[in-house]
């Protein structure tokens, strides 16, 4: 039973979470390739950005005395999210409407976008240096450690406040979304504009307002992702650009395109990495005494070493890729 | 157009020369040599996406092959790794390796024997899992012997250096044929991202094979093709002069190698092989349906590329003496490249070059140059009584970054062609 709590604990708990993170980014980057076709690379300085921007608002509150129940990172982060969403329609008129009505292709967009990434990572670190923030600095991190000893456990099941509160926002915002993209007219429009933009566009959608909600809704969850990240971890101006791949992986694997692909794709990818660094020696311990002296466990049997933990995740993205390239969910190919 | 070029070609030599009266000549001399090697890679970069239309965002990776190669073969020898048990071992990590392929193509043929569909790809998964299975239960051992008590890495050759750039150009032919194979077939974007994800495994795996490249520790000093400032520092001169002499002797090398590649893919660049290339970047379902194997050729077009990215990595770690593979950033050794291809103007050798050679100083400058804005700021917010601006020193090192963003976004805004853009010839009609 021991071991069953330490494989949740190391496996799922932070499994989940991870893939709560990539799926949050890649529901952005899904949703801005299926309306403007174009691989956005600076996703991932949305994420870093809404992330200062929520620590800047809760330094804030923290200055002001505000004290709230549930730490103050998820109190400020809808009004981060708004904020967030602002940057993201400013960065879109700024310099890639000016490109797309100029009719550039789309890896002219990309390399915008990259652009882009630079200038906000340079940005960013001008004013916050390259040392790493934390949100709990001013208060505590909870810590829940439900006790399993009444089945047979020594080790308590562990999981923080932030990972606990950030798996039901996730839930949540997932929900809506689903219901956004199913019940309302704008989601259906923009359904409508990633199937055929030609077609929405003479059956009379508002183009140019589907491509504004787009930027409000990826830049709000990439906010969202960003300072969920930071709250796990720590805060930092590399923060989403290391994850960047992983969370393009996860957005191809569940197919380009498709936002519940993301989701799934996401999942997927966090709990693949932390599968194959998990050292299975833990959890079959046991079998140590049925087995024979020479088939012995050894001390780590893990799939990777620690240190190709996000080799994993490339390595899923060349192989889908090339084995299925429209992903797992049949997204956009061309 | 050709009054344009050289007018920018004049503006960038006055510029060089106003680098070197500000900050002397020996940081030029080195600038400059960087910028030869930078120039090379970009020239490589040039004709995998200017004559191709290639995407490749994996320059990083064919950098670190070109540093390692550099650095295996003229590096000096390391005898505790010869005279312990570690070349043995190796020896079988390699047999595993070679086994653990044989594997795979035999699983691959399993449709000969009547597996197909399903179960043929179950078997091909199950070979793959067999073979890295079998390869790390040799590989382990060996590189924790190696590690621990067979002279802590492989060591060198010790080569000439020259040599030393040949193999990394070589090996890192021998990649790009690999992921060229892999990945040519998928489209644009999709291309960027398997090729980042693929130099980011690269990088992975030079960063923790420390049995072969000494990982994180790094390795230094790698030896010079030319001779070093120490040398003429024994024959009796200053160092001032030593480091200038020696540098400019490093800096005839590589604008000898810079001339002859310039050379060679100027003139493939004009005749008929360049014409094909062109061809298939601007339509390649045309070209096919000419007769053009549109795969083989852009495979091909990937790998020559390739080659010089190696031959330029090699060369700039040949430079500075070390290989530091933690050194190596996506930021600093891909997308710096791109943005030196696309505002010099892709398509265009000419335009490459210069847009390399102007990046790289604005690329070097930009942090002395914020330095000196920020101290004066600094200054005149301290007179206001506003105080000092904290940790100058550090921010003026991240300005490069967003320097580099700005001039990629403009150029893609005011000069999409680039600076020295592509020149379309016609032959008149006949």
């Amino acid at each position: 039973m021991t071991e069953l709590v330490f494989f949740i604990n190391q496996v799922v708990i932070s499994g989940l979470v991870l893939g709560c993170i990539y799926a949050l980014g890649a529901i952005g980057i899904t949703l801005i390739f299926g309306i403007l076709r174009f691989a956005h690379f600076a996703h991932s300085e949305l994420m870093t950005g809404g992330a200062f921007i929520a620590f800047l608002l809760a330094s804030a509150f923290a200055a002001w005395g505000i004290v709230t129940p549930i730490p103050t990172g998820f109190v400020v982060l809808p009004i981060a999210m708004v904020l967030t969403a602002i940057l993201a329609l400013g960065i879109d008129k700024g310099f890639y409407a000016p490109l797309r009505k100029r009719g550039a292709k789309p890896v002219t967009l990309l390399i915008a976008s990259i652009g882009v990434t630079l200038m906000i990572q340079g940005l960013i670190r001008l004013f916050f240096g390259a040392g790493s923030y934390s949100f709990f600095e001013t208060e505590p991190k909870e810590v829940f450690r439900i006790d399993m000893a009444g089945l047979g456990s020594t080790r308590p099941l562990v999981i923080t406040e932030p990972q606990v509160l950030m798996i039901l926002v996730t839930a949540v915002s997932v929900v809506a979304l689903h219901f956004f993209l199913t019940r309302s007219r704008l989601g259906k429009a923009m359904r409508a504009m990633a199937d055929n933009a030609d077609l929405a566009q003479v059956s009379g959608i508002n183009t140019a307002l589907v491509v504004r909600v787009t930027w409000v809704i990826a830049g709000a969850l990439a906010c969202m992702a960003g300072t969920m990240l930071a709250l796990d971890v720590t805060l930092k101006p590399d923060l989403a650009f290391n994850i960047i791949l992983p969370i393009f992986a996860a957005a191809i694997v569940g197919g380009l395109g498709q936002a519940y692909g993301a989701i799934a794709g996401g999942l997927l990818i966090g709990f693949a990495e932390t599968l194959a660094v998990f050292n299975w020696t833990m959890l079959l311990r046991p079998l140590n005494a049925v087995l024979p002296d020479w088939m012995q466990l050894p001390a780590t049997l893990a799939l990777v070493p620690t240190e190709y933990k996000l080799t994993v995740a490339f390595v899923i993205l060349v192989v889908t890729l090339l084995v299925r390239p429209t992903g797992i969910f049949k997204g956009a190919s061309s | 157009m050709i009054q344009r070029s050289l007018a920018l070609f004049g503006g960038l030599f006055v510029l060089i020369l106003v680098i070197g009266w500000v900050m002397g000549l020996p940081f030029t001399t080195s600038r400059l040599v960087e910028a030869a090697a930078y120039a090379l890679i970009a020239l490589g970069l040039n004709i995998q996406w200017g004559y191709g239309g290639l995407f490749n965002f994996g320059i990083m990776g064919f950098l670190m092959v070109g540093g390692a190669a550099v650095t295996f073969i003229s590096y000096p020898v390391n005898p505790a790794f010869w005279g312990s048990d570690g070349p043995m071992m190796l020896g079988r990590a390699l047999f595993a390796f070679a086994g653990g392929a044989l594997i795979v193509l035999a699983a691959r043929q399993a449709h000969r024997i009547g597996i197909t569909g399903k179960w043929r790809g179950a078997l091909i998964v199950l070979a793959w899992f067999a073979a890295y299975v079998l390869y790390r239960s040799q590989i382990d051992p060996a590189a924790a012997y190696i590690e621990s008590s067979g002279g802590g890495w492989v060591g060198g050759l010790g080569g000439h250096p020259i040599l030393g750039w040949l193999f990394g150009g070589v090996l890192a032919a021998g990649i790009a044929y690999v992921i060229g194979k892999i990945c040519l077939g998928l489209r644009t974007d999709y291309l960027a991202i398997a090729t980042i994800g693929i130099s980011e495994i690269i990088r992975a795996l030079i960063k923790n094979m420390d049995w072969l490249t000494r990982g994180t520790l790094t390795v230094s000093p790698i030896p010079w093709p030319t001779p070093l400032p120490q040398q003429y520092q024994a024959q009796g001169m200053d160092m001032a002069t030593s480091l200038i002499a020696a540098r400019a002797g490093f800096l005839v090398l590589a604008l000898v190698v810079l001339a002859i590649v310039m050379w060679l893919i100027s003139r493939a660049y004009s005749g008929p092989w360049g014409r094909m290339m062109r061809a298939i970047r601007d339509n390649h379902i045309s070209a096919a349906s000419m007769g053009k194997n549109v795969t083989a050729r852009q495979l091909e077009i990937f790998v020559f590329g390739s080659v010089l990215m190696g031959i330029g990595g090699a060369m700039l770690v040949s430079f500075v003496q070390i290989f530091d593979p933690s050194s190596y950033q996506p930021i600093n050794h891909t997308f710096l490249i791109w943005v030196m291809v696309i505002v010099g103007g892709a398509g265009n050798n000419w335009g490459a070059l210069f847009g390399a050679v102007l990046l790289w100083l604005i690329w070097v400058i930009s942090e002395p140059l914020s330095k000196a804005v920020f101290d004066f700021v600094s200054m005149w917010s301290t007179n206001f009584g506003w105080g000092a601006i904290p940790e100058i020193e550090a921010r003026s090192a991240q300005m490069r970054v967003f320097v580099l963003g700005l001039v990629v976004t403009i150029a893609l805004r005011f000069a999409p062609k680039g600076l020295i853009p592509e020149v379309v010839k016609r032959e008149d009609a006949r």
